[in-house]
């Protein structure tokens, strides 16, 4: 904005302004990094949650200084420019109305943040592997090592130990209202408790036996839609060991509200353990599972079954049914 | 557009261009007829239904006739529009008659009509658009009701839902209209020195369709209700009962007004200027209503066909939306926000184009950066096609899409921020009137500010991971909708109701109404950007227990929030009918060409066109060109029919 010459004694708003806002904006930068930033949502829990707490706080810093700004042009308004507290008269015209170097000045500095923000959220998304959102079935941007799990865990030779740093591929399969998780590296058992090895990147397959739910385990920081007939991949390297909280994020029915479920990061050798053991003991009902696949496509589901009247659901196989490839994971 | 040398008569200057007065009384054509009618074409196409479907194995699946309820809104409809003379000139015109043009009744009843005065469907529009904000309020006071205890229930878990849905839906479709309905339809000729609307009969149409689509959207709840928040996701759309049907057919009739009123206007502004009136002249809330007519027209169609694939899905049990038949649930969500998105636009922009008005007659100074304003809202409209598939992050659409739709998200602020430079620029070194509108005004910068922030986070695929779906989102858009557009509204009826009405609005109580609504906003809405980012997410009944403190302090300033709403209706009523002050031709010491009528606006608007020489916002400028010739105590300007 134009800057006024301090003559004769009138006083120079924009400088005064700025110099408020410059101090404003880092004391509350300063504060919110070292006091606020730490513990922002979603926490340290794993890889992705740290990253995107990263970003969550960068933005805060961007945006403070942005608040600041205009609050503190509109607070000086509100008390210097006053009619009731006797403010001076308006000058009107042309100049008043415009001001090229103020407008070009707003343009450019609004552009190159906006830009700056969209380009670190792009890298961001690449360098972090998407960044624990879902990103379909054919997904781009994979921690190393990922690819090859997604055949594996098909074809049933998806195997994974402690110390081998193999990439665990668990599936999660959202119904009205419950999520459940399968491995398919311990012999596809299905388990209404999510647990996860420490320091291992997790893929997640995320699916819907109906209508869309949303897997959001939030301090593992991943959130994937669960959509009938799609696998939603979504990725996430956990590192230490830690509860946390399962919601479904979409909303999916009546009972929406209560369709969530707890979980924990225990260490490597705490998870085999318990997956050996929950293997085993679920045994016979694995057997009654239909095989490790990801999609199912549920008969009596009121969506498919029954309400198309001619009786039998097309098992929603893209090959079979309509000649389509099927995706790459 | 010549302007001919005829000096104008009296008859001519009078002269209605709505035609002859018509007769009123009982038995005409009113509010009485079209509910009667509505009525029985409820009952006709229920009867038809049940007569077509009863033995349809899809009636048998579920004990549900959807053919019936479908056909019962849509002749329901019909009678509606039959009944209030909305279908006469063109029924009259397809039997080969000539169709008349339909002048005004005299007196009230002419509210409870179809009058084809833009004026009348103006004051008709605010009562239906505080129609719908109640009813939705209600809904919200219900919903932070549930809210206070995460395990004691006020609403069994179907009930709630319900009215979860209900209220956004409602709210969404009342914001649609809530500017460009009453202040657009009301204002635009007269601030562009017109007699008319282009097509006054499409415009009292989409009034009283307006109407019927609250009806059908209402109706959802004796049906009910729908589960599936006002996104309406498939395939729990296909799963839903008989009120699903109310907001398929509700969205398609409530858009078939949107599309009218969008053409209709656009068409107006476009043709129907004043003389003179050029392009870098027309006041900034017509350049905010032009950019929302083009998004009401072009994007409510998709809409349009959304709704309908969603109705064959479940009246005829198509696959439009099933996977499990060659259809796919990504088809609704991304028609829907295609549609969505550039709606967001309808409810931001006249907000923008009302405070724009505002400011430089409260801060006494021209406005700032005219045509930049001009400009960001027009780029606002066209970006706002681009940017859908931001509510569709973590959907499992194409990965490659994310970068490219987080880049035009960010772009898309880009425009949205002019309006503060415009703003800003204006206040700069103003001398400011802090009457109630200008309170109002600006709230909405205040609110808008950070409600288009947190939108700027939400646009950011890493962040987005953290808080889509959460009370994050939510917070966000009640604030850009409510924060921005709703106290907009306020600031253009305490504005605009002493020209339209004669009487001006309570001042003291004006007042409390504002101060109550901003606290109490803010003190609602601010709290729940916390319980999102701690991991509560939309439309649940039950949360973590350690969020009931905050989910409580919510529910209870909501409750105030609500008050304010009763200090609004207490200041109409007061103002209007209890105890009214006669307002001054001009309160607010305005240059805008609307002002320059006479008290109560004339059916014919102007005595004169009159011929426009200056923008309206030369204020403090001593010897500034002014606005308009508008023929008074002048000899020879020529007369434009």
């Amino acid at each position: 904005m134009t800057e006024n010459n301090m003559k004769n004694g009138e006083v120079n708003h924009i400088r005064r302004m700025t110099t408020w806002w410059v101090i404003a904006s880092i004391v509350l930068d300063v504060v919110y990094w070292f006091a606020v930033g730490p513990h922002m949502s979603p926490g340290r829990l794993t890889e992705m949650a740290k990253n995107n707490q990263m970003d969550f706080n960068l933005l805060f810093i961007i945006a403070f200084p942005v608040l600041l700004g205009v609050w503190i042009f509109m607070g000086y308004a509100i008390v210097n420019w006053n009619d009731k507290r006797g403010a001076p008269e308006p000058v009107g015209g042309p100049a008043a109305a415009n001001n090229s170097r103020a407008q070009v000045l707003w343009i450019s500095i609004t552009s190159v943040t906006v830009l700056l923000a969209a380009v670190f959220g792009t890298w961001a998304l690449v360098v972090d592997h998407g960044s624990g959102g879902g990103e379909g079935p054919n997904p781009v941007w994979m921690p190393d090592g990922a690819s090859g799990v997604q055949a594996a865990a098909l074809s049933g030779t998806a195997k994974w130990a402690p110390g081998t740093n193999a990439v665990l591929p668990v599936q999660v399969i959202g119904q009205q209202w419950k999520f459940t998780y399968r491995y398919p590296t311990f012999g596809g058992m299905e388990t209404s408790f999510l647990v996860l090895p420490a320091n291992t990147t997790i893929v997640f397959d995320v699916t819907s036996l109906d209508v869309i739910h949303s897997f959001w385990a939030y301090q593992l920081s991943v959130k994937a839609d669960a959509n009938p007939g799609v696998n939603n991949v979504a990725y996430t390297e956990t590192r230490g060991t830690g509860n946390f909280v399962v919601r479904c994020n979409e909303l999916c029915g009546i009972w929406h509200g209560s369709m969530f479920n707890f979980g924990k990061v225990v260490s490597q050798s705490a998870f085999m353990n318990w997956a050996q053991k929950t293997e085993t003991a679920n045994a016979a009902n694995t057997k009654l599972l239909p095989a490790f696949a990801y999609t199912y496509t549920p008969s009596a589901n009121g969506a498919s079954g029954g309400f198309y009247i001619g009786g039998g659901v097309t098992p929603y196989s893209p090959v079979e049914t309509y000649g389509a490839k099927q995706p790459v994971s | 557009m010549t302007i001919s040398a005829e000096r104008p008569t009296e008859a001519m200057a009078s002269a209605s261009p709505y035609g002859e007065r018509r007769q009123g009384g009982w038995f005409s054509q009113h509010l009485g007829t079209a509910l009667l009618a509505g009525i029985v074409g409820y009952l006709f196409g229920h009867w038809l239904g049940n007569h077509i479907a009863w033995n349809y194995p899809t009636t048998a699946f579920d004990g549900q006739n959807f053919q019936a309820n479908f056909l019962a809104l849509l002749f329901g409809v019909v009678g509606w529009l039959l009944g209030i003379g909305a279908l006469n000139y063109p029924l009259a015109k397809m039997m080969g008659r000539s169709g008349e043009k339909e002048g005004e009744v005299e007196g009230l009843s002419k509210y409870f009509r179809y009058s084809t005065n833009h004026k009348t469907v103006g004051i008709q529009y605010i009562v239906g658009v505080c129609l719908f904000m109640f009813t939705g309020g209600l809904l919200a006071m219900a919903i932070r009701t549930e809210l206070l205890n995460p395990t004691i229930h006020v609403f069994n878990p179907g009930t709630y839902i319900e009215i979860v849905s209900e209220h956004g839906t409602i709210m969404m479709m009342m914001a649609t209209s809530i500017i460009v309905g009453p202040l657009g339809n009301y204002l635009v000729p007269l601030m562009i020195g017109a007699r008319r609307m282009a097509y006054p009969r499409i415009e009292a149409f989409s009034f009283w369709i307006f109407t019927a689509g609250y009806m059908v959207i209402f109706s959802a709840l004796p049906y009910g209700g729908f589960p599936t928040g006002w996104t309406g996701y498939a395939p729990l759309q296909t799963q839903a009962g008989p009120g699903m049907v109310s907001y398929l057919f509700g969205f398609a009739v409530i858009g078939l007004g949107m599309m009218a009123a969008g053409f209709n206007i656009a068409v107006t502004i476009v043709n129907y200027r004043a003389p003179g009136m050029t392009w870098s002249r027309i006041p900034v809330f017509v350049w905010s209503i032009l950019a929302t007519a083009a998004l009401l027209t072009l994007a409510t169609p998709v809409l349009f066909a959304a709704g309908t694939f969603g109705l064959l899905d479940l009246v005829n049990h198509t696959a439009f939306y099933v996977n499990e038949h060659g259809g796919s649930s990504y088809l609704w969500q991304n028609l829907f926000w295609f549609f969505g998105h550039p709606e967001v636009y309808i409810m931001a922009l006249p907000g923008f184009g009302v405070v724009g008005e505002m400011l430089p007659v409260f801060a006494r100074k021209p406005l700032f950066a005219y045509k930049v304003g001009a400009a960001g809202m027009i780029g606002v409209a066209l970006l706002s096609f681009f940017v859908w598939q931001h509510h569709l992050f973590q959907s499992g659409i194409n990965p490659d899409m994310r970068p490219l739709f987080m880049l035009t998200t960010e772009l898309i602020s880009i425009p949205t921020g002019f309006i503060f430079l415009v703003g800003l620029g204006t206040l700069y070194k103003a001398k400011i009137r802090f009457e109630v509108p200008m309170l109002f005004a600006m709230a909405l910068y205040f609110n808008f500010l950070i409600g288009g922030l947190t939108g700027v986070f939400l646009s950011d695929v890493p962040v987005n991971v953290t808080v889509h779906g959460s009370f994050f989102v939510l917070s966000h858009f009640h604030y850009t909708i409510m924060g921005g557009l709703l106290f907009a509204f306020m600031a253009g009826l305490y504005y605009w109701l002493p020209k339209m009405t004669g009487k001006m609005m309570n001042k003291r109580i004006g007042k409390w109404h504002f101060w109550t609504m901003f606290i109490f906003f803010n003190l609602t809405f601010f709290p729940m950007f916390i319980i999102g980012l701690l991991g509560q997410p939309r439309r649940v009944f039950t949360y973590a227990k350690s969020l009931q403190g905050i989910n409580d302090f919510s529910s209870i300033s909501a409750y105030i929030l609500g008050f304010s709403f009763l200090i609004f209706a207490w200041n109409l009523m007061y103002s209007m009918f209890i105890n009214p002050e006669k307002a001054p031709a001009n309160p607010w010491d305005s240059l805008g060409l609307e002002w320059q009528t006479a008290t109560p606006v004339p059916a014919h608007n102007f005595d004169r066109i009159p011929v426009i020489t200056n923008d309206p916002y030369h204020y403090s400028e001593p010897g500034a060109t002014p606005l308009a010739d508008l023929g008074r105590g002048s000899s020879s300007t020529g007369y434009q029919a």
